[in-house]
């Protein structure tokens, strides 16, 4: 099982979908995506399948999380396939919008 | 991560979308990235270790910062204010950078230069660099101090302290269509790079100003149909001295943000009335915290305007509470917690957090927390008040005085339009206060007057020993007060009577 790094850079096998590490997970635990272990920063991968499932986009920009485990995921490259730990879906997390100070 | 993929995702969701407009020219969130990866490329061929950049704000920022980005190198704003001596000694801190300026004449050292247009027209031509993988532990930016004690030293900001404020403030893409954000603070300063990150990530337009006036601020506020704006204090007083005099309508903004130096609760007050339907945000933070780090929102704003509660009221003098991601704590000189309500130096950590100069190392001491060295409290309901530096303290007959106070209660006399409270050494009390005053145009008042307006108001150890007039305060370019000029002057002056 591996333990992923605040940063670290996650790629489906399966479709188009990356995201990006925000906050790490209190335990070891693997990422999929559409089922799918999805590969670490500087690994190999060929993409395997057909990068289409039906009524599961991951979308870019939102974060998604694992309660659990506090594992949390940022969308920087949209595309399709439901992220899961453990084989739990993880949740679409709801912005707390705070004023714009820049 | 590192800050180029902000732009990344930006062009990803809304490509044809407007990112920023300078004058007649508009680019969108595809454009942008496109002339960065070209600047990217330029920069790797070039083999430069640095892109220096001295001009106004324009396109070509966004282009040199996120080129830079792209390309591992770090950004180095420049301020275009410095004498071309000191920009010289700055550039020559770098072996090879490549520098962007329209005033190349005052460069000599090696490296490519471009002119700000040239330098837009140059990455749109380029081979744009392949995608390549930045290290977040690599420096994104640097950013000098204003240097006016010292040498002014280089604030290190890798990628991963701007890309962790940007996430744990900004939604991805939450700006409405409409949004535009109107800037007009200089890009050598850290509110300029958070600025541009925070507004591109958000898919907020950045409207740009490139030379500031109350009056041409105005007129674009108006014509770009601004919904937002960042502002320091001296240019906000400005603004509203204008709308007073000209009895101009006030341009219809939903947010204002202002920072970058102590805001004075006269002039607040001035500008919340000149702006009855605008929201308004303090926002509090060091360069070396990659900005905000806490903030005083637009319901804290109106719940203390309304209130009669003291505490609650008070809280207009306040910079809010800490940014999601950030802890903050007051310690006493001996290192201990201070209570709410107890003054000490306010210590910050977090992710965003960088506290290291170049060549300096980190300065996070070994329980993680950056030390500001700024005088602060905290109050019972957890809000930030921070009253200037601690350095500043005038300690007067064993007594610590915040000049910030005794400066506040100067600017609420009807004839005083500035004012600025220094200690000088004394050999009966240690220091002794001195107060600078700028009247009204058309004021005249008297010294013993204020002094006594002091006097009764706070209290005799806090009186000004002496005020001095001045037609006006050497002051920063985000409106803070020289007070090394300020005792320059006084050195020269009383010099000068004894001969």
């Amino acid at each position: 099982m591996p333990r992923y790094s605040v940063g670290e850079r996650l790629r489906s096998r399966v479709s188009t979908v990356e995201v990006v590490v925000v906050r790490a997970s209190s335990a070891d635990l693997e990422v999929t995506c559409a089922g799918v272990p999805v590969a670490r920063d500087g690994e190999e991968m060929r993409h395997q399948g057909s990068g289409a499932f039906a009524g599961e986009e991951t979308l870019l920009g939102k974060r998604y999380e694992d309660q659990n485990s506090g594992l949390e995921l940022l969308c920087v490259v949209p595309g399709s396939g439901r992220l899961a730990v453990a084989e739990r879906p993880l949740a679409l997390k709801s912005p707390k919008p705070l004023p714009s100070s820049d | 991560m590192n800050i180029s993929m902000l732009l990344t995702m930006a062009a990803t969701g809304a490509p044809d979308a407007v990112a920023v407009e300078h004058r007649a020219r508009r680019s969108t969130y595809a454009q942008l990235a496109r002339l960065s990866a070209g600047g990217a490329g330029i920069v790797s061929r070039e083999g430069a270790d640095s892109v220096l950049f001295l001009g106004v704000n324009s396109t070509a920022l966004p282009v040199a910062l996120f080129a830079a980005a792209a390309a591992g190198v770090p950004f180095v704003p420049l301020n275009y204010r410095l004498s071309a001596e000191q920009v010289r000694a700055l550039a020559g801190r770098f072996q090879r950078p490549l520098t962007i300026t329209d005033a190349a004449e005052v460069l000599d050292g090696p490296g490519p230069t471009y002119g700000l247009q040239e330098w837009v027209d140059a990455c749109s031509a380029a081979e744009p660099l392949a995608s390549a993988d930045v290290d977040p532990e690599s420096i994104a930016v640097l950013l000098f101090t204003s240097g006016t004690t010292a040498e002014p030293k280089a604030a290190v900001l890798r990628h991963r302290h701007l890309v962790s404020y940007v996430l744990s403030t900004v939604e991805f893409g939450s700006a409405g269509p409409d949004e535009a954000n109107l800037v007009s603070v200089p890009p050598y300063h850290i509110a300029a790079v958070a600025n541009l990150l925070t507004n591109i990530y958000a898919g907020r337009r950045l409207v740009y100003l490139d030379s500031f006036s109350p009056g041409a601020w105005l007129d674009l506020a108006r014509a770009s149909g601004a919904t937002h704006a960042m502002l320091v204090p001296t240019m906000l007083a400005r603004i509203a001295d204008h709308l007073a005099e000209r009895g101009e309508p006030t341009p219809g903004l939903r947010s204002v943000s202002y920072g970058g130096a102590r805001m004075p609760q006269a002039v607040l007050e001035q500008v919340l009335a000149a702006f009855p339907d605008t929201g308004f945000v303090n926002a509090y933070g060091l360069t070396e915290t990659s900005s905000t780090i806490a903030l005083l929102g637009p319901d804290d704003h109106r719940a203390a305007v309304a209130s009669d509660a003291p505490e609650v009221r008070a809280r207009l003098g306040s910079v809010g509470r800490p940014v999601p991601g950030v802890t903050i704590a007051v310690f006493d000189a001996q290192g201990r917690l201070c209570p709410p309500g107890v003054r000490g130096e306010l210590r910050v950590k977090g992710p965003q957090v960088a506290g290291e100069y170049l060549g300096g190392g980190a300065l996070l001491d070994k329980d993680g927390w950056f030390h500001t060295r700024d005088q602060a409290y905290l109050d019972a309901d957890g809000y930030l008040f921070v009253e200037g530096r601690l350095d500043d303290t005038i300690i007067r007959g064993g007594e610590n005085i915040a000049p910030a106070e005794i400066e506040e209660t100067l600017l609420a006399h009807p004839q005083v339009a500035d004012a600025a409270v220094v200690g000088m050494a004394d050999d009966e009390w240690g220091q002794r206060i001195l107060a600078y005053v700028v009247p009204h145009s058309t004021a005249q008042p008297d010294a013993e007057e204020l002094r006594s307006w002091v006097r009764t108001r706070l209290r005799s150890s806090k009186t000004p020993d002496e005020v001095i007039f001045r037609t006006d305060l050497p002051r920063t370019e985000t409106g803070k007060i020289l007070r090394r000029l300020l005792h320059l002057d006084t050195v020269d002056s009383s010099s000068g009577s004894v001969s």
